[in-house]
């Protein structure tokens, strides 16, 4: 009787399981698509690495190990569940290969995982009970906390792991022989409190355990889809659809090119239908952790995002108008119903969120099409309007005239040192210099074009740029949602490009870099200045003097675009690192962890709601990290560092410069590559 | 409600520096980008809102050559119902005047309940619009920051000094003179644009909208450029040429001395 | 020669202040003429009003009717067109009445119209040269008006420098020649700007901003040195239109008028429309990156820089002369 009850309760728990999860797949079918099933073999090392190898956990040390040793013990005790399920319907059952020695090391070494997911969930309730960690707490805006929910998984799989071990405990003295359990461990403590009672009532305690555990195991696994856990089903796959290549972005609609795109009726995600299915698997996955918003530098600044709760609201969207219980049902468009205009413009797309988040969940893309979506419907902030229409009309943001995008080659004095060549169809160079808006237009950047032309001379490059043929680079137009006057700037610079012969391309400015690397397709490779210096440093082409001011104390802050996103973190530290007396620290939050200034591009123009300006944040960054100058290599770094230097009076403290107009100042110039030479070089340099 | 919205091609002089060509007969158009009349472009939003709320459509209009249809296009992909250029060579030429008896009969081709210009232009003349209004014999009024509907009339809102407002009642038809900053445009991107490429805009001559051309174009215009000029600065600011430094520290000496300082 | 007139307004009594402006244009067109000046109204206050130009015109036309109390321009045209002799000159104020007023009244009667005028050369014949500008005032333009058949002009207020009268006006009621006046446009009421939080027409030094502050974060800047100098911070329009800050701060012809000793004009070009709210001649100091800007015309000391540059520079001397620390 008791055997048909167990084996009643294993069948309605999976058909349970089983209609749940196809409600749940329900959204995903009527999703758009998505092309992630390439490159078997590197999303299976992906899954070894973030998945079973947990290796974005320990980025929170505490929180980190504890979920490490949570992960592990589920899945050592995953074995054992198993098998306890069937011994209850089948008493013969034993483990395929886990017999005799194995098995008997394997239940030891349950008997401790049992019990440390066990401590481990103690630990856990009282970190949220007593500590409540910042990243944990749920603004009034978005709703109620989730503290109460978290404490009842946790007290269900503490019940789960004690019923468990009562239950081992029950069986181990029900022998012959009575086994030997763990020293220490719960089953073990559990062993000898029952070994007094006589063989009727452990029997009875065996049973209730028993019956206990299947139920708390099938009500877990059904309750899973309804919250955060389902991570646990869910994070293996999307850590395996993960995407596979940074700072690239999703095409407007896989599976249609780039010239078919007029046909589409409709850009970007307006309804929730509109996200793709790996996005809605993105929603079910999160795990509400918080530390995609704990590292979102828009968050900090008060601005109205946090990529957490763009998850948790779609998420929550997704359980409502696609009940499990119940039919679904279409719902309002998501921008101002969901989610907010500004909290969508808010995003730099610097990509900490999805540095952090451990089950690989992204950010950029979805944002990326929400903004598409708003600007197929016409909804653009009018601060936005002027820069888009000086694009299209000019290929640059600040209407300038493109005839003048050349003119920062001109200034007299640097055109009689370092005359650049404008790749006019006439004359031609191996190398293009690639400027880029805000280096040809702005009176401040220009140094940053002069000082990268005055490098690549240096090292005796063959280059050139393409003056009034070169148009915005479009990344960030791109990222604002803009497809199309992206496709349109893309098409023009590839076809200049093509036209100048250049067999490389090398520029100062990471949006660029990115664009030209990730956005771009079938072009000449590109660098970022950095790595043509490094390089040149490591091989003993480019040497320096002593640094001008010995007292100061440099910090470099890493772009988003050249760090995060391109993974160049040791090239500008080996350039800064080569300056003799340079004395060099690094921020709290460095290389992946970096703050994001504020964005380029087009954020520069947007006008955001915020208590901060990200900018100012980082400013002080590096003043608790006691430098006085920051060395960045970004042209919008620059200009928002800069900027929030005089905004947090701190002129005079604080100044920034960047590495090609550091490296610009301490080159040796004449005839380096001998030593011999050098003393000449000392006497003629600089 | 049927609306006409009449538009003008003008060049974008927020960014770029107009200066003399060089006979010093017109500005420099060789490198100029040209856009809608911002005012214009704040017309045709408001005409696209009360239609959406009321009903109705939307026509764009704009008199010129083969190079102003962009303008047109650009306003259909804002959302105009239809749009029209009213080209004819003996239109070239023509003052205000002119191009309000051409505007006129394309209205009278036409049966709109309001009309809608931007106050101004880049010429600055703020004409058309008013004339437009007298002979046609509709009530008019300008600088118009508000617009709302109540039956057959409008309440309007026009702009006054010191940044006050005057509320008037206007019957319908009417013309009105739509002031900058009265809503904020929707966006009209490259997408947009292209799907109303192959929209047909029909080019009306002199005969198609029953103007005389007697009373049209350059030989009646009563009023005529005779050149462009850039008046030398004679007395003016007392230029101050020091570092940044010491430009400071004289703003701050001139401050106190003028008894800013408190 | 054909006669001139001009149309003058009036509030509460109070003639606008363009009347001697007017005789000056007039004067302008014909050095000899006695220019004949218009009002419209009802009651007391029309008569003050034409009254108090006797010494500049020496023949005031009275139109006094209940439906003209509160200016419509619809009625007032319907009125002139009523009164005035085919192939006059009409002149007025390029204001918000006139604006209102002057295209179509020039159609109804028939009459060339130029807009705007900043300088009117003697008539010829019947041939007027007259000055404008287009372009935001980028450029002058030189315009011929044929008046065979009149001409309404629309004149720059400010342009022309009143000179001395001695007239001896005589007021002639017009008042029965208009008829029944009708118009399809009712006037309503008059909403008065909102005070808002600070009065910058009480203040005595003004830090003004326009476009080339760029974006709204920078007003910090602006504000900062309002805060160590005493000032108030204001704005030209284009501020004001980007929803940076808000109306009741637009120095202008269609914001305040202010009168303070000394006004910081940074990153404003200086078009006429917000200099025209700016009188009393106080100390225009003015900042901008681009060396023609029109601002610098009228401004007593200029500086060519950044504004964004310059004035973290400014406020820092201001801190370190007064003491202050940052």
């Amino acid at each position: 009787m008791a055997r048909s009850l167990l084996l009643t309760i294993h069948i309605l728990g999976i058909l349970c399981f089983a209609y749940i999860v196809a409600k749940r797949l329900a959204p995903l079918a009527r999703a758009e698509r998505d092309l992630r099933f390439d490159h078997p073999l590197t999303r299976i090392g992906k899954v070894f690495k973030f998945w079973l190898g947990q290796w974005r956990h320990p980025r929170y040390k505490f929180a980190g190990t504890t979920h490490i040793l949570i992960f592990s013990g589920f899945i050592l005790l995953a074995a054992r569940a198993f098998f306890v399920l069937i011994v209850g319907v089948n008493q013969d059952f034993v483990m395929p290969g886990l017999s005799g020695r194995i098995g008997h090391l394997y239940d030891i070494v349950t008997d401790y995982a049992a019990t440390v997911v066990f401590l481990c969930m103690a630990i856990a309730a009282i970190r949220r009970l007593v500590f409540k960690p910042a990243r944990y707490a749920v603004p009034a805006k978005y709703g109620k906390g989730h503290t109460a929910d978290a404490i009842f998984l946790l007290g269900l799989i503490a019940i789960l792991m004690v019923a468990d071990s009562l239950f081992a405990a029950s069986h181990s003295l029900q022998g012959p022989p009575v086994e030997t359990l763990a020293t220490l461990s719960l089953p073990w403590m559990l062993q000898i409190a029952l070994a007094s009672s006589s063989l009727a009532t452990i029997s009875a305690f065996g049973f209730a355990a028993y019956l206990i555990h299947e139920l708390a195991f099938y009500f877990l696994l059904c309750y899973r889809p309804f919250g955060i856990q389902f991570h646990v089903e869910t994070s293996l796959f999307s850590i395996y659809f993960a995407k596979l290549e940074r700072g690239t972005l999703k095409p407007v609609r896989w599976g249609i090119s780039d010239d078919r795109l007029d046909q589409v009726k409709s850009f970007g995600v307006k309804k929730f239908e509109d996200f793709t299915w790996k996005h809605v698997l993105d929603f079910y996955s999160c795990a509400d952790c918080g530390r995609c918003a704990d590292n979102c530098p828009a968050n900090a600044a008060g601005r109205p995002l946090a990529p957490r709760f763009l998850t948790t609201k779609a998420r929550e969207y997704a359980f409502q108008h696609y009940p499990v219980f119940g039919k679904a049902n279409n719902g309002k468009p998501l921008i101002g119903n969901v989610y907010s205009e500004d909290e969508i413009w808010s995003c730099t797309t610097c990509g900490a969120c999805e540095e952090e988040c451990p089950l690989l969940i992204e950010y950029i893309d979805k944002v990326v099409d929400l903004r598409r979506g708003m600007i197929d419907d016409g909804n653009v902030p009018q601060s936005l309007q002027r820069p888009m229409k000086a694009l299209e009309s000019r290929g640059n943001p600040y209407g300038k005239m493109e005839k003048k995008r050349g003119d920062w080659t001109k200034s007299p004095e640097f055109q009689n040192n370092c005359d650049v060549k404008i790749l006019d169809g006439k004359r031609t160079a191996d190398t293009l210099y690639f400027v880029d808006s805000i280096t040809s237009y702005d009176d401040r950047m220009q140094s940053i074009g002069r000082s990268t032309s005055r490098i690549l001379d240096h090292i005796g490059e063959d280059f050139g740029v393409l003056g009034p043929a070169e148009k915005d680079s479009g990344h960030d137009v791109r990222r604002f949602g803009e497809e199309m006057l992206f496709l349109a700037l893309r098409d023009h610079n590839i076809d200049a490009v093509k036209a100048s012969g250049a067999k490389r391309i090398v520029t100062a400015d990471p949006h660029a870099y990115n664009a030209w690397r990730h956005d771009y397709k079938d072009v000449p490779p590109v660098e970022h200045i950095s790595q043509v210096i490094a390089r040149g440093v490591n091989a003993g082409k480019i040497q320096f003097n002593q640094i001008a001011n010995e007292e100061k104390v440099f910090v470099y802050h890493d772009p988003c675009y050249l760090g995060r996103h391109n993974q160049i973190y040791d090239d500008p530290r080996t350039v800064l690192d080569a300056i003799p007396g340079l004395k060099r620290v690094e921020m709290t939050r460095s290389r992946d962890r970096s703050f994001c200034c504020g964005g380029g591009g087009l954020m520069l123009f947007y006008e955001p709601k915020e208590e901060q300006r990200m900018g100012v944040l980082r400013v002080r960054m590096a003043a608790e990290a006691a430098a006085n100058v920051i060395v960045t290599a970004c042209p919008f770094c620059m200009v928002n560092l800069e900027d929030a230097i005089k905004v947090a009076g701190m002129e005079g403290k604080m100044s920034v410069i960047d590495l090609t107009e550091l490296v610009d100042k301490h080159i040796m110039r004449g005839s380096c590559t001998e030593t011999q030479k050098l003393e000449e070089a000392a006497t003629c340099g600089g | 409600m049927e609306i006409l919205v009449c538009a003008r091609r003008v060049p974008d002089t927020s960014e770029n520096e107009i200066t003399l060509n060089a006979e010093g007969n017109d500005i420099e158009r060789d490198e100029l980008v040209y856009s809608v009349n911002e005012a214009d472009n704040y017309a045709v939003e408001e005409a696209l809102r009360i239609r959406d709320r009321f009903g109705g459509t939307v026509t764009v209009v704009t008199v010129g050559g083969e190079e102003d249809e962009e303008v047109l296009r650009r306003q259909l992909a804002m959302g105009a119902n239809q749009a029209a250029l009213l080209s004819d060579d003996g239109f070239s030429g023509s003052d205000g005047r002119g191009i309000a008896t051409i505007l006129k009969g394309f209205v009278q081709k036409g049966h709109y309940d309001l009309i809608l210009t931007g106050v101004q232009a880049e010429d600055g003349a703020a004409q058309v619009g008013g004339m437009l209004a007298a002979m046609l014999d509709y009530p008019f009024a300008s600088l118009v920051n508000s617009i709302s509907v109540e039956n057959d009339k409008l309440i309007v809102s026009r702009e006054i000094e010191g940044g006050n407002k005057e509320i008037n009642e206007i019957e319908l038809p009417c013309v009105l003179a739509i002031q900058t900053g009265i809503n904020e445009p929707r966006y009209v991107g490259m997408r947009g644009i292209r799907q109303v490429a192959s929209v047909p805009i029909p080019t009306l001559g002199a005969s198609d909208l029953g103007v005389n051309p007697a009373t049209v174009g350059a030989q009646v215009a009563k009023v005529k450029r005779i050149d462009y000029f850039v008046p030398t600065l004679d007395s003016g600011a007392e230029m101050l040429h020091g570092s940044r430094e010491e430009n400071a520290e004289k703003i701050i000496e001139l401050v106190a001395a003028k008894g800013g300082l408190k | 020669m054909p006669r001139i007139f001009a149309y003058i307004q009036h509030k509460n009594g109070v003639v606008d202040e363009s009347a001697p402006d007017l005789l000056a244009a007039a004067r302008k067109i014909d050095a000899n003429t006695l220019p004949t000046a218009i009002f419209t109204g009802f009651g007391a206050d029309l008569d003050t009003a034409c009254s108090s130009v006797k010494s500049l015109y020496s023949e005031i036309w009275k139109v006094g009717n209940e439906v003209l109390n509160h200016p419509n321009a619809e009625l007032v045209r319907q009125a002139l067109v009523a009164i005035l002799p085919r192939g006059s000159i009409l002149l007025l104020p390029h204001d918000h009445f006139g604006i209102d007023l002057s295209p179509g009244l020039s159609v109804k009667l028939n009459a060339a119209f130029v807009p705007d005028v900043l300088a009117i050369g003697p008539i010829e014949g019947e041939s007027l040269s007259l000055v404008r500008q287009e372009y935001g005032g980028q450029v002058s333009v030189h315009v011929r008006c044929d008046a065979s058949l009149g001409a309404v002009i629309s004149v720059r207020p400010g342009a022309f420098k009143a000179e001395a009268s001695a007239a001896t006006g005589v007021i002639v009621d017009k008042s029965s020649e208009v008829g029944v006046l009708t118009a399809r446009r009712r006037y309503i009421e008059t909403i008065v700007a909102e005070a808002g939080d600070v009065d910058i027409t009480k203040h005595n030094v003004l830090v003004s901003v326009g476009r080339g502050i760029q974006e709204k974060d920078n007003i910090v800047f602006a504000e900062e040195l309002a805060e160590v100098l005493g000032a108030a911070v204001s704005c030209s329009r284009p501020v004001v239109d980007a929803k940076w800050m808000e109306k009741s701060r637009q120095v202008g012809s269609s914001g305040k008028t202010v009168k303070p000793k000394v006004y910081l004009a940074c990153g404003i070009s200086g078009a006429f429309q917000h200099l025209a709210g700016v009188k009393g001649s106080p100390f225009i100091i003015a900042i901008n990156k681009n060396p023609k800007a029109p601002i610098f015309q009228v401004a007593d000391v200029g500086i060519v820089d950044d504004i964004l540059e310059f004035l973290p520079e400014l406020i820092r001397k201001v801190r370190e002369s007064r003491g202050i620390a940052a």
